[in-house]
Order: structure tokens, then sequence, then C-alpha cells
């Protein structure tokens, strides 16, 4: 029984990791960029959903459709701005310049909302319900089905839709892309906004999860990158299997090292798996 | 031959300081020798190989741990730092040896998945390290400004050794064998550079003083806590600095140091709460404006003067 608990824990938990990591994949993926701005884009939607809900009354639930397209917005003008201007340069100088970004917009949020950790205090949770024995919180449930929702948008998109042909074509063969007429940067620029805009709604979800605070990007961003390591990058099942992974990785860890050592078995894990086979669970070759 | 003199001469300067006998300028030249030692070291693996490196942190971090616990345990000063030297660069070594085969992105994450992985065992060896407690070195008996005058000395000593080891990697096979790499990794070990092997001692090269330097300044700030040795700041400033002055150039490094220091003490003294901030606008500024650094920029510009004057030549 208690590890059918625990089972059930770490889905929820890695649905709820896949949700953050999937759009932080298809930057890197598209774009060979590693995003490290996605860590706090996910607080930023944290923030949005928390005031909506305090000054507005907005269920996060809802807000996870504000947050989106505000971080949308915010996602598609910084690179459109700025990173356009340096995709294929070296490694060293996309990672340098989004982490320059990073303790900007960090910064900022902690001068604006300060390093306190809040978190929203639903007026009428969902609490959790007792079923054959196992414990379901509710609420996390609903949050993990709307990200599961989420990224199953998001593969609609990308297979459905004219643009999501764009940019699968963008990441197979920038060139040829280019040659068939398709606007790379503006793909670009969309790819890197729909990313922001995974980060933003993943954010609003887990604001009734997790304790908000600007503290807690780069613990996001760890959770994004072991993830798409994980799973293999640049693919939605990737990040969905990669995000399961942890998600179980962190519970049973807990259970049999000690809770303090989840995050250090994943990075062990993460670091084996990169000596191993760099390609991740899923075993598609990315960018290098 | 000149650029060498070049930067002996300023450490020469440097090693003047003392003479205005100010704890806090002595403060700013410890600092400025610290940084010194990191952005050279990251430059070898960095600058010269070209790979992404994000492990500074962890042999500074290593390195502090290790000459802190040695000097615990009852030994001199100087041989716990070099201990910890040591234990970086056999670190560096053998996650070097693992991790070296990968390239671009899985590289830089890997290498900074080392800091976190030693932050969160140092965090949980409590019994040795002190956990998040931290650890607390012996006092040195020392007048507080023979201690300044002290680690001063012993920085700038080592910001030196870092400088001749700098010197000797860019004039000879090593740096030769480096910059080959930088350029086309595939391609040299065609021609029969082990490619595998001058990786590990660049990645080796780039630890063993950073280990040090860890270790020194433990004994300097005579507590450390694992999320200050660790920090991801210790990580990116060298890298920052070395942007700053110009990857893959022997002065780069530390001209890069001296400027770093400057700016950011003008920004703690007057604006503490956006320091992370204006740390971030230095860099999109440098990734936009200042490409290669100063020195690469200053360099390319007399090589095209030289280039122009013998063009226009009758």
């Amino acid at each position: 029984m208690l590890y059918a608990q625990i089972l059930l824990n770490g889905l929820v938990l890695g649905g709820l990791y896949a949700c953050i990591s999937v759009g932080f994949s298809l930057v890197w993926g598209v774009l060979n960029v590693i995003n490290v701005l996605h860590g706090s884009f996910v607080v930023l939607g944290s923030y949005i959903a928390y005031f909506a809900y305090v000054h507005l009354g907005i269920h996060p639930f809802v807000s996870v459709v504000i947050a989106g397209a505000l971080l949308f917005a915010l996602g598609y003008v910084v690179q459109l701005g700025l990173i356009n201007r340096v995709v294929g340069a070296p490694v060293l100088t996309t990672l340098v310049l989004t982490f320059g970004l990073d303790l900007l917009l960090n910064n900022g949020m902690l001068l604006a909302f300060s390093a306190d950790y809040r978190s929203v205090q639903l007026a009428n949770p969902l609490g959790s319900k007792v079923i054959a024995g196992l414990v379901f919180p509710l609420d996390r449930l609903v949050a993990m089905l709307l990200a599961g929702v989420l990224t199953g948008l998001l593969y609609l998109l990308l297979v459905r839709s004219k643009i999501g042909h764009a940019i699968v074509a963008v990441r197979m063969d920038r060139e040829a892309a280019a040659l068939m007429g398709v606007d790379v940067k503006t793909i670009y620029a969309i790819t890197f906004g729909i990313g922001a805009l995974m980060a933003g709604a993943a954010g609003s979800l887990l604001s009734l999860v997790f304790p908000i605070s600007p503290l807690a990007s780069s613990e996001y961003l760890s959770i994004a990158f072991i993830v798409c390591v994980l799973g293999g990058l640049g693919s939605i099942a990737g990040a969905i299997v990669g995000g399961l992974a942890l998600g179980l990785i962190q519970s049973f860890g807990a259970l049999f090292i000690g809770p303090e050592h989840g995050l250090t078995i994943a990075f062990v894990l993460l670091i084996l798996l990169l000596i191993f086979k760099p390609t991740g669970i899923m075993g598609r070759r990315g960018y290098e | 031959m000149r650029h060498p003199l070049i930067g002996l001469g300023f450490f020469a300067l440097i090693a003047f300081l003392p003479v205005f006998g100010d704890n806090y300028i002595l403060r700013l030249g410890t600092m400025f020798a610290m940084y010194a030692v990191l952005s050279q070291s990251w430059n070898i693996i960095g600058g010269y190989a070209g790979y992404p490196s994000f492990a500074t942190a962890a042999f500074f971090g290593l390195g502090a741990y290790t000459g802190a616990i040695l000097q615990g345990l009852g030994l001199a000063m100087p041989l716990a730092w070099a201990a910890a030297g040591l234990m970086a660069a056999a670190f560096a070594a053998a996650m070097g040896a693992a991790i070296l085969h990968l390239k671009g992105h899985y590289f830089a994450i890997a290498s900074l998945v080392l800091a976190e992985v030693l932050l969160e065992i140092t965090t949980s060896w409590t019994s040795l390290t002190g956990g998040g407690m931290g650890l607390n070195l012996p006092i040195i008996r020392m007048s507080v400004a023979a201690q300044a005058r002290l680690f001063f000395w012993s920085m700038l000593v080592l910001a030196v050794l870092t400088f001749l080891m700098s010197w000797y990697v860019s004039a000879g096979r090593i740096g030769f064998a480096l910059r080959c790499i930088r350029q086309n990794e595939d391609a040299s070990s065609m021609v029969g550079i082990n490619t595998t092997l001058y990786k590990i001692i660049a990645f080796v090269l780039s630890a063993l003083f950073v280990g040090s330097a860890g270790a020194l300044y433990a004994s300097w700030v005579f507590y450390i806590e694992p999320p200050d040795v660790y920090s991801v700041m210790t990580t990116v400033r060298p890298i920052v600095m070395t942007m700053l002055g110009g990857p893959g150039t022997l002065l780069g490094p530390v001209i890069g140091s001296g400027i770093f220091l400057v700016i950011e003490e003008v920004v703690w003294r007057n604006f503490l709460s956006i320091h992370a901030a204006v740390l971030g606008i230095l860099i999109v500024g440098l990734i936009f404006y200042l490409p290669n650094g100063v020195v690469g920029t200053a360099m390319r510009k007399l090589r095209k003067r030289k280039a122009h004057k013998v063009e226009t030549r009758p």
C-alpha cells in the first residue's frame, strides 16, 4: 500500500515536472539554446497566479491562461530582440547571455516581490479523497491533469498546425526550411514564446503545490535540465517520460535513502546518464 | 614575448598595494588576485580549448573544504593549500576522463552538475563537513593587519603561479593542441593530436590553482558553508571576467579580473540590491558589443591597422 501511494505521489509530481520541462526541451531542441531564464519564467507564472488570486479572486486553474499569454508575449519579445542575435553562436555565448538575462529578471522579481515565500491559500480547496486506502490530493491531481492537457495541446499544435509544421521543419533543417519560405527568426520567436508560455502555465499550476519565491527559480531550472537529459532532448514524449522518471526517482529515493537526498540521487543519475547514454531514455540525439 | 612581461609588470604593480597600508585596499588586492586565479584557470579550458566548463565552483568548493578539514586536523596552512589544489586536480582528472567526451551543452550541464553533487554531498556529510552549519577554521594567532598581508601575498603568489602556468600553456605544445581542439576537434585528432589527453590536461590545469584558491579563501574568511563556496556565481564570475578581458588570450583574464572587480566594487557600494541585475546588464552588453573582450578587440584593431599600413605603403 505504501508503495502504491508513493508511486501515485511520484506520478503526480512527475506530471508537473513534465509540464515544467516540455517548453525548455522544445526551445533547446529547436533553437539549440539552453534557456536559463526558464526557471524564472516558471516563478513569474506563479506570481501572476498568486496576484490574480489575491487581488482579483481568479483561481490559479483559470489564470493558467493569463500567465501563459503574458509569458508568451515576454518570451516572443526577448527572443526577437535579443536572443535571435546570437542563435548559432558558440554554446558559451547563448548560455551566458540567457544567464545574464536571468540575473536581470530574477533580481527584478526579488526587488518587486521580495524573497519571502508566499503560497496561494485557496478559500475552498478541493481537499483530498481516500479511495481504496490511497490518498488522492485533488488539487494536485487536477493541476497535473491540466498540465497533461496543456502538453497534449502543444503536441497537437506541433503535429497539426501550420506553425507547428514550420517549427518542426526548422528543427530538422534550418537552411532548407528558410529556402521553403519559412521565416526562421519569427519561428524562433514563436518557439521561444511557446516555451515561456508552458513555463508560465506550469508556474501557475505549481502555485498551488510549491511555495512561491524568486529563489525557487534555480530549482525549477535544475528540474528542467534533469528531465531533459533523462528523457532525451527536444521531444514531448521525452519530456513526459523524463518528468515521470524524475518524479518517481525523487519519491522512491526519499523513501529509501531520505527525503533530503532526493535531488542528489537525481543529479548523480544525471551524471551517470550523461556519461553512458547522453541521448536519454528516448534515445534521440539532438544538437551537441 | 611582450605579453608575458606586461602581465608580470601588472602583478608587480599590484604588489605595491601594501604600501598604502589600508586594509580595504589590501582586501581588494586579495580579491583581485583570487579572481585572477579563477579567470586564468577557466581560460585554459574555456578560452584555449573552447570547452564551456561550468565546473569552477566545484573545484573551488572542493578545495575550500579540503583545506579547511586538513587545517582542522592540524596540517600547516601552506601544506593544506597545496593539498587542496592537488585534490581538486585529482577530482578534475577523474571527472574529466568521464565527461570530456561530451560536447557543447551536454558538457556544460555535466560540468555544472559536478558542483551541485558536491554541494549536496557536503551538506549531508555532517560529521566531516559540519553540514549546513558550515565549518569554522582554526584561529591564526596574528594581528589583523599581519593576516591581511599574509593572505594578500599568498593569493598574489598563487595568481602569479597561475599566470606562469598560463604562459607555459599558451606558448607551448599544450596551447597549440588546445587551440586546434577549439578550431576543429575531429580534424585535430585526425592529424595525430591526442585530443583526449590534452583535454584532460586542460581540465586538470583549470582545477589545480582554483582548488588552492578555495583553500586560501577558506583560511582567509575563517568560516565556510556549502552554498557560499559552491555558489553558481563562483562559476559565472570567472567566465564573465575572461570574456570581458578576452578569452583565449594570455592577458585577457588578468585585465578582465581587474575591470570586473572595479565594476563590482562600485556597484556593491552604491546599489547593493540591484547587484545581480547590473551584472546581468554587463553580461548582455558584453555579448552584443564586445564579444572578443577588451584585449581581443584591441588586438584585432592593432592587426587591422598594421595590415592597413602594409597595404598603403608606396
